[in-house]
């Protein structure tokens, strides 16, 4: 114990710290990120070399139009995961905005116009959800249940067992086309873009740091100034904004607006950022695997389909790959929790 | 309460009347016959006419079941997503087994449903409780996993009325006296989960296990054990939900059951079993599904289009979670004062 | 000066108790028993892998006594008490129970041999009745093994007459105070006809009045012949309450005696290993000018708190656990809501409830609790580090892990925190390594006016020196200081001004020269000199 050198003004011997316990590789390869990766090349690989069309740039086209809801909406989700909180409304408001657009547009709104008022209302959406989690402070997943219900209910309460099929050509090529030259589809920019600020948002600023520091310790994070209430709010705001951006990518890559489209997506959200390796206790987590994880069920999930077995068995394959990769996820933890608790007492 | 200030004395008769009418479900109970009183004041064949009745007691039994199941898993700090997926796997299995084995009797091919309800449970129970995974997480992956199976296993085929015993159907609207055979099931499974919960040590240890789950590891309570039952008790019931959905719509296809597992969650909730574990009553997720269904069927009697049920159910669910939240504050400032008088 | 106060010595005025009944016929050594003792451990190890937490836990309770164990932090208890109570098993020794070797598998065992262990945060079932949390397990039952709740209310009322307390049988536990928690937990283990006691850090969040209760408590129990061991970092405690005392050093057994034949040096030197500075005096500074400044700061858990802080000065805030001192820097700081007042910092009126306006402000808060508030448990030394001037540490908005590490390898060297990595975790680090995190954490934000919450609960002694020694520097350097602390001593060794509450009211404020023991314990207790 150095317990006689001076404390303030360094006068004792000066330590070396190193930036990292662990060597590089370690530190990468043994990440939970990394294993999702690995996990979606070795799919991939399979599917190139096995399964007959995988190979196909329209398999690739399919594959990200299929998985763009995923892929936005895991994006704040994820953050709203790592804070300890989650929202289960997310396709309720897909389902809100989308009948949202459909009527107006067949009043006669024009689709650009349309489309706003969705955002706005899916912000709004979000906004009560943040609300009722933090100022009034009840759980986000009884909350969110609720208003799971709550928005689904008014889409079809405006929409009933109508669809709407009449959208403008020049706003449904732009969720059915591709980049000039490319497989990608168009969306595949947007996915790009929010993904760069999402992963800039959350590992990159101050924000984000306090998004890790909330799930890990409400209490610490409150005493070292994050604004949590503020932070929650904002987190399920952007859900219900990018969840409105999401349902109207969905009316428009199938040209029909309809108050039970997009039922049930809120579960496979949750499923690719809980297999992207993020903790559902809040605080541990990134991006990068998320996105891994949402397009390794969507891998999967065109690998069957091109291998002629049903693709009901992406469910199995997801539930299954849920399931174990928590499971081992935990096995792992609970290895390093003893070692933990060891150098504790 | 005067009596406070001497001694800690049991309350009388007014005070248990009181306490009865400050009771969350008591609430709910309310709730379920204002709904009853303004709609069949509009439309007095909601309630008074035989078939009235009947959906009365008949449409939320299967709910009933499994929201009974949900709320012993709740009040664990644990959930049961796939409730639903498990209620399309054993309604499945009833119609296959009676189709392909015609041989067999009525009661095994039940018992046999019930049982694959049962182990359906223990697969989640074992990986929740050995495996130590938050059940939210590992019941959302045997959701999709269930009713994956079921897709695969079912495909296109569809069980009908035809593939079935008569007497099995019979159960689907078989009276005893004036109660529907299902909803007497139901209604015997709810007691035998109340009193279990309310008047026995094993019960009460879901409730300290749900209220901190790491002092009840610490007081020596078998957590694992414990947990595990729950989730086997919440896949029987769903088991028995299935069999029961199968002898009373007569046709099974891959979908039976499908979302379920939100309303359950969602009864439980409006019957104030909180999320978080540790209180709630069997009976109070009872009476949520009771009203959840009972509002779903007087909105187009009332004259708002059914397509505005989930609106209501949300606004239901969410009203009723800041209600509790109303009522813990509230039973927090009754006792401080409670307490400074008595000391 | 503070040449007048004891060294680390009972701070209450109550002298070690002299006639220590029972105790002073054992031996110095826990050998050679005659009887079996109540409970003994003989040479017990436990170890984690590669880390050994117990080379040789060694321990003798006797039945109608209070048996003391002390060490610093790292000594060892922890995982000693954990094997009494079933929680760890140990990798070899002996462990007897009545002159019986016992194997405990689980906390359950354990307890039905007739042990109870009541640790420091009271583990009960908030949403149960405190009722079913005494007889959780073992309810009374009547005709077809229903719970008969009737007679499990009047067993608990029987309970908490015979302990002096009020408590509503029916009200959930949710709401109790530690104290009332720990009565609980008592009620309990009495209701169990424990045998053993072990009670693990008791007082650490007890008020004055909540000590004495649980002591009268403790003295009933030791008088109908249960065996208790109380572990504290109290000496004042230890003296006033127990007939003897084992020291352990680094998982090590050191010396048994009866409390009589000790003193609080010799205790000091046994867990030590060596003789340490004793409390660090507080160097002359040049008291400056008025940094902060509360008027009349008032909520429903204190009233019209006046108090200011100056540059230079350590002001110290006493009084007992639960008279709101905590509170009130909570709200200072703007953690916490207040209802009216002021607060000022520089002549300027700070935004309340807004803890980043009182950072930008100059304020800084090392609070209570380290593990739970000061520190974000599960990430890295650098981003605790950085946590409070992470947003100081962008360029164009971007924060970068270099950036952090960089000014993290600053402030860790600068308070010689103990790690070799900065992608450590802190929560593998000890209380006092951890607590230097918090203390560097806010100094980087380069604040005028620390305020420090019990700043050396719970850490080594050798911690604690320098703690104390930087907190001097600090106002040395020109910045105020607001200390709370509950240990009379360092108080009174370090404040040039002592602000007592009582019942959340600013009860005096004393000058270095008029502050000792018993002017402060009278303002803090209400009474005269402290008992």
């Amino acid at each position: 114990m150095s317990t006689t050198a001076s404390a303030a003004g360094s006068t004792g011997e000066t330590r070396a710290y190193r930036d990292y316990g662990r060597p590089l590789w370690r530190r990468v390869l043994l990440s939970r990120e990394a294993a999702v990766i690995a996990l979606l090349i070795l799919v991939w690989i399979v599917g190139y070399t096995q399964v007959p069309h995988f190979a196909a740039p329209i398999t690739l086209t399919f594959l990200l139009q299929d998985m763009a809801p995923v892929l936005l909406i895991a994006l704040p989700m994820t953050l709203i995961i790592i804070t300890g909180e989650i929202d289960l409304s997310v396709a309720s408001v897909m389902g809100l905005s989308s009948a949202l657009i459909g009527i107006l547009t067949q009043q006669g709104w024009a689709f650009g116009a349309a489309f706003l008022v969705a955002l706005i209302v899916g912000l709004v959406a979000g906004l009560v959800n943040g609300v009722l989690v933090t100022v009034v402070g009840l759980p986000s997943l009884a909350v969110t249940i609720g208003t799971l219900a709550l928005y689904r209910g008014i889409a079809q309460g405006l929409l009933g067992s109508k669809a709407i099929t009449d959208f403008p050509s020049e706003w449904t090529s732009l969720a059915t086309g591709n980049i000039p030259g490319t497989p990608l589809p168009i969306v595949t920019v947007l996915i790009v873009v929010l993904a760069l600020v999402f992963g800039l948002l959350l590992h990159f600023t101050p924000f984000g740091r306090g998004v890790y520091a909330i799930g890990l310790s409400a209490d610490a994070a409150a005493f070292s100034g994050v604004r949590i209430t503020r932070t929650k709010i904002i987190l399920f705001a952007l859900a219900g904004l990018v969840s409105a951006v999401a349902g109207a990518y969905y009316t428009l890559r199938f040209g029909s607006a309809r108050g039970d489209n997009a039922t049930g997506l809120e579960l496979s959200v949750v499923a690719a950022v809980l297999l992207g390796g993020v903790s559902i206790f809040g605080g541990r987590g990134a991006l990068p695997g998320v996105l891994a994880g949402a397009l390794l069920i969507g891998a999967i999930a065109s690998a069957l389909r091109l291998a002629g077995i049903t693709s009901d068995v992406i469910n199995v394959v997801t539930g299954v790959l849920l399931v174990l990769s928590v499971v081992i996820a935990g096995l792992l933890g609970k290895l390093r929790f003893r070692r933990l608790r060891i150098v504790k007492s | 309460m005067s009596a406070a200030t001497t001694s800690f004395a049991r309350r009388g008769v007014l005070g248990r009347l009181s306490a009865l009418a400050a009771a969350r479900e008591t609430g709910i109970f309310l709730a379920l016959v204002l709904v009853l009183v303004v709609t069949t004041a509009k439309s007095p064949s909601f309630l008074f006419s035989a078939d009235g009745f009947r959906d009365l007691l008949l449409t939320p039994s299967t709910l009933v079941l499994i929201a009974v199941g949900q709320a012993i898993v709740i009040i664990t700090r644990n959930v049961d997503l796939s409730v639903g997926s498990i209620i399309g796997l054993t309604a499945y299995l009833t119609g296959v087994l009676f189709k392909y084995n015609p041989g067999l009797p009525i009661p095994v091919v039940m018992l046999l449903a019930v049982l694959f309800g049962a182990g359906l449970g223990l697969v989640n129970g074992v990986l929740v409780s050995v495996a130590k995974v938050p059940s939210l997480v590992i019941t959302l992956g045997t959701l999709y996993a269930y009713r994956g199976i079921n897709v695969v296993w079912t495909g296109s085929n569809r069980i009908n009325a035809s593939d079935m015993p008569r007497d099995f159907l019979a159960i689907g609207t078989a009276k005893l006296w004036v109660l529907p055979v299902i909803t007497l099931i139901a209604v015997v499974v709810l007691v035998i989960a109340a009193l279990v919960l309310r008047s026995s040590r094993s019960g009460r240890e879901l409730y300290a296990i749900g209220s901190d789950p790491d002092a009840a590891h610490l007081y020596g309570l078998k957590v694992g054990r414990r947990v595990l039952w729950a989730f086997v008790a919440s896949g029987t019931l769903a088991g028995l939900a299935g069999v029961l959905y199968t002898a009373r719509y007569g046709t099974v296809d891959s979908q039976a059951g499908y979302g379920l597992e939100l309303q359950a969650v969602g009864a439980a909730v409006i019957g104030g079993v909180a999320i978080f574990g540790g209180s709630g009553s069997v009976g109070g997720a009872a009476l949520g599904a009771v009203l959840l269904l009972t509002i779903n069927r007087a909105l187009p009697v009332l004259g708002i289009p059914d397509f505005w049920q989930g609106a209501v159910v949300g606004v239901l669910i969410i009203a009723a979670i800041i209600l509790d939240r109303l009522l813990a504050l509230r039973q927090a400032r009754k006792l401080t004062v409670m307490e400074d008088s008595a000391a | 000066m503070p040449d007048d106060i004891p060294p680390a010595a009972p701070a209450t005025g109550s002298t070690p108790s002299a006639g220590a009944p029972s105790g002073a016929a054992a031996s110095t050594a826990p050998a050679a028993p005659s009887a079996p003792a109540a409970l003994e451990l003989r040479d017990i190890s436990k170890a984690f892998g590669q880390v050994i937490a117990l080379r040789s836990g060694t321990l003798r309770l006797e039945s109608g006594s209070i048996h003391a164990l002390i060490g610093e932090n790292g000594a060892g208890k922890s995982t000693l008490v954990k094997i009494i109570a079933g929680l760890y098993q140990r990798d070899a020794g002996e462990f007897l129970l009545g002159g019986e070797s016992v194997d405990f598998r689980s906390t359950a065992e354990s307890k039905a041999a007739g042990i109870a262990v009541i640790y420091q945060e009271p583990t009960l079932f908030p949403d149960l009745s405190v009722t079913e949390n005494i007889f959780m397990g073992r309810q009374p039952l009547k005709g077809l093994r229903r719970i008969d709740r009737a007679a499990m209310r009047e067993q608990a009322l029987g309970l908490f007459q015979r302990l002096g307390v009020r408590i509503h049988p029916d009200r959930p536990a949710r709401g109790l105070s530690i104290a009332d928690q720990q009565i609980i937990e008592i009620a309990k283990a009495i209701s169990l006809d424990a045998r053993v006691l072990v009670m693990d850090e008791p007082t650490a969040a007890l008020s004055g009045v909540e000590v004495d209760r649980l002591f009268a408590v403790a003295r009933a129990l030791r008088d109908e012949g249960r065996a208790l061991l109380f572990i504290s970092h109290r000496f004042d405690e230890v003296f006033a309450l127990c007939d003897t005392v084992t020291v352990m050093r680094d998982g090590a057994y050191i010396a048994t005696q009866p409390i009589a034949e000790t003193d609080t040096a010799k205790l000091v030197r046994q867990m030590v290993g060596r003789d340490v500075a004793e409390l660090f005096p507080k160097q002359e500074a040049v008291i400056g000018d008025e940094l902060l400044r509360v008027e009349g700061l008032t909520s429903p858990l204190f009233a019209d708190v006046d108090l200011s802080v100056r540059s230079g000065e350590i002001v110290g805030l006493a009084g007992l656990v639960g008279a709101g001192r905590s509170e009130v820097v909570r709200a200072v700081f703007g953690v916490d809501r207040y209802d009216s007042g002021t607060v000022t910092v520089e002549g300027r009126a700070l935004a309340p409830h807004d803890p980043t306006a009182a950072m930008r402000a100059g304020l800084a808060l090392v609070p209570e609790d380290r593990r739970a508030q000061g520190l974000v448990l599960g990430t890295t030394v650098a981003r605790n580090l950085t946590m409070a001037i992470r947003s100081k540490l962008t360029k164009a908005g971007i924060l970068t892990r270099a950036a952090e590490n960089q000014a993290a390898r600053v402030w860790a060297s600068r308070l010689e925190v103990k790690s070799s990595a900065l992608d450590a975790e802190v929560g593998t680090f000890s209380g006092g390594n951890q607590q230097k995190v918090v203390l560097a954490k806010w100094l980087a934000t380069n604040p005028k006016v620390l305020i420090v919450d019990e700043p050396t609960r719970g850490i080594d002694v050798g911690t604690k020196s320098e703690v104390h020694r930087l907190l001097s520097e600090l106002a040395g350097q020109g910045l105020g200081i607001l200390m709370i602390s509950s240990e009379l001593p360092e108080v009174l060794g370090m404040a040039d001004r002592v602000i007592v509450m009582r019942e959340g009211r600013v009860t005096a404020e004393l000058s270095r020269a008029d502050a000792n023991p018993e002017s402060v314990m009278s303002a803090a207790t209400g009474a005269g000199a402290a008992a």
